[in-house]
């Protein structure tokens, strides 16, 4: 079995395992979050050996040169001596701009990098801070229309980094940032095909990119957008998004709440309430952002509702371990 | 002469009926467990993957990769007769989509070819 050298110390790899799991099971904490290949928390750099072709299919050509892959995605065929990133060729310092809470739980951020970043709205930057801690998070920002990178964060009861966003970093603070990843983009050249979306909690984030990237790109089609939440104080950017409705015919916005008091908004779960409204879907685009249950029972009842598999865009929530 | 791949359509009759087929395997409340994954795009692809080999397109399957891919199913209790239904709504999708009697005939016999390692036997 091939030898996995990390810091100076050999561990042998079981059969099929990946390199990920051979650390992990060796008690060494190296980063990682979604185990499927598309968080990139798990990037590693190879010093010496090959890595297999399926661990660097999604990395970046500059990082593919130099041999950066996914430790979640790589199972061994001959022995590979890796080590953390360096944090120079993978990560930008990103200034903080602007800090506004949106809601109780929600707290907007606008960065600002010395190195333009090219992206697109929707696709997702993982940041680290000086303690190391590493987390996921959209972009809401249209690169064409916003001078700076927008990401929504909510604070989550046991997340560490949320807190800490919250509470400790302010504007003129630094933080690492790497990115852009991820492929739940709007994509043109179909104007006139029906969206729906369907995003819970900052799922939103992502999905007010997509829906401003659609618009700028001239989308003709209807676009419905349902978000969800438990109350009505954690649907934020509420007015903004009836604005946009309001200026655009084909933009709907439905806020959805799930929890008893729903006041003007509509009663249920957003992908309940976005399936009865829309029983049909052969011919519509979809794109699902937020909670992972809610992204994968949606992703099959869009597609038993007529929806084509490469036609469901998501995203996920990935829930890190550590 | 042309194969039976190219007689039936080739890529574009893959693509046409892969979504026909796994919605009907995920319809059926029998089977459906089987195919329920956490990833569904991953799931997606392999019916795609087995549709092209069924139509007789290039494949790397090997009698050895199909038994070893179905044996956690097997141990889930994977039998003939949710085998028969997978190749019913093989069948059913096919004729949805028009194609001479014929030519089905050739991709059940593939697809039954695949019965013994699927199975385990």
């Amino acid at each position: 079995m091939p030898n996995i050298t990390y810091q100076g110390k050999a561990y042998s790899a079981e059969p099929d395992e990946t390199v990920l799991e051979t650390l992990l099971r060796n008690g060494v904490l190296v980063p990682y979050s979604c185990g499927a290949g598309a968080c990139h928390t798990c990037m590693l750099h190879c010093q010496k050996g090959d890595v297999t072709e399926r661990s660097q299919k999604d990395i970046k050509p500059a990082l593919k040169s130099l041999n950066y892959f996914l430790a979640c995605q790589c199972t061994p065929e001959s022995d590979l001596e890796v080590a953390l990133p360096d944090d120079e060729d993978v990560y930008v310092s990103a200034r903080c701009v602007e800090k506004q809470q949106l809601s109780p739980t929600v707290w907007r951020f606008r960065f600002e990098i010395a190195v333009p970043l090219f992206y697109h709205a929707g696709q997702f930057v993982n940041l680290k801070n000086e303690a190391g801690w590493l987390r996921s998070y959209s972009l809401s920002s249209l690169p064409v229309e916003d001078e700076h990178l927008e990401i929504q964060v909510r604070r989550m009861p046991e997340g560490q980094m949320s807190h800490w966003l919250a509470d400790d970093f302010d504007v003129g603070m630094h933080i690492e940032l790497e990115g852009p990843n991820g492929h739940c983009i709007y994509t043109d050249g179909e104007a006139e095909k029906p969206i729906l979306m369907v995003g819970t909690g900052t799922g939103l984030a992502p999905l007010i990119g997509i829906l401003r990237d659609a618009l700028h790109q001239g989308h003709s089609g209807p676009i419905h957008l349902y978000h969800g939440a438990r109350t009505q104080d954690e649907i934020y950017l509420h007015d903004t998004l009836n604005e946009l409705a309001q200026q655009h015919s084909n933009v709907h916005y439905h806020a959805c709440i799930s929890g008893d008091d729903v006041g003007e908004m509509k009663a249920g779960r957003a992908a309940d309430v976005a399936m009865s409204d829309h029983s049909d879907l052969k011919g519509w685009r979809l794109f699902l952002c937020g909670a992972p249950e809610m992204v994968k029972t949606m992703r099959k009842n869009a597609f038993l509702a007529g929806a084509s598999m490469p036609d469901i865009s998501a995203d996920a929530f990935t829930t890190p371990e550590h | 002469m042309s194969t039976l791949f190219e007689k039936i359509g080739g890529e574009g009759a893959v693509d046409a009926a892969v979504d026909i087929f796994y919605r009907k395997v995920l319809s059926d409340d029998s089977i459906s467990h089987f195919f329920e994954t956490t990833d569904m795009e991953a799931q997606h692809a392999k019916q795609k993957a087995f549709l092209t080999m069924a139509f007789g397109g290039p494949n790397n399957y090997t009698g050895a990769d199909m038994r070893a891919a179905h044996a956690p199913l097997v141990a889930k209790g994977l039998n003939e007769s949710h085998f028969n239904a997978v190749a019913g709504h093989l069948q059913a999708t096919l004729e949805e989509l028009n194609v001479p009697a014929d030519l089905i005939a050739e991709v059940m016999a593939i697809a039954g070819s695949t019965k013994d390692d699927v199975l385990g036997l």
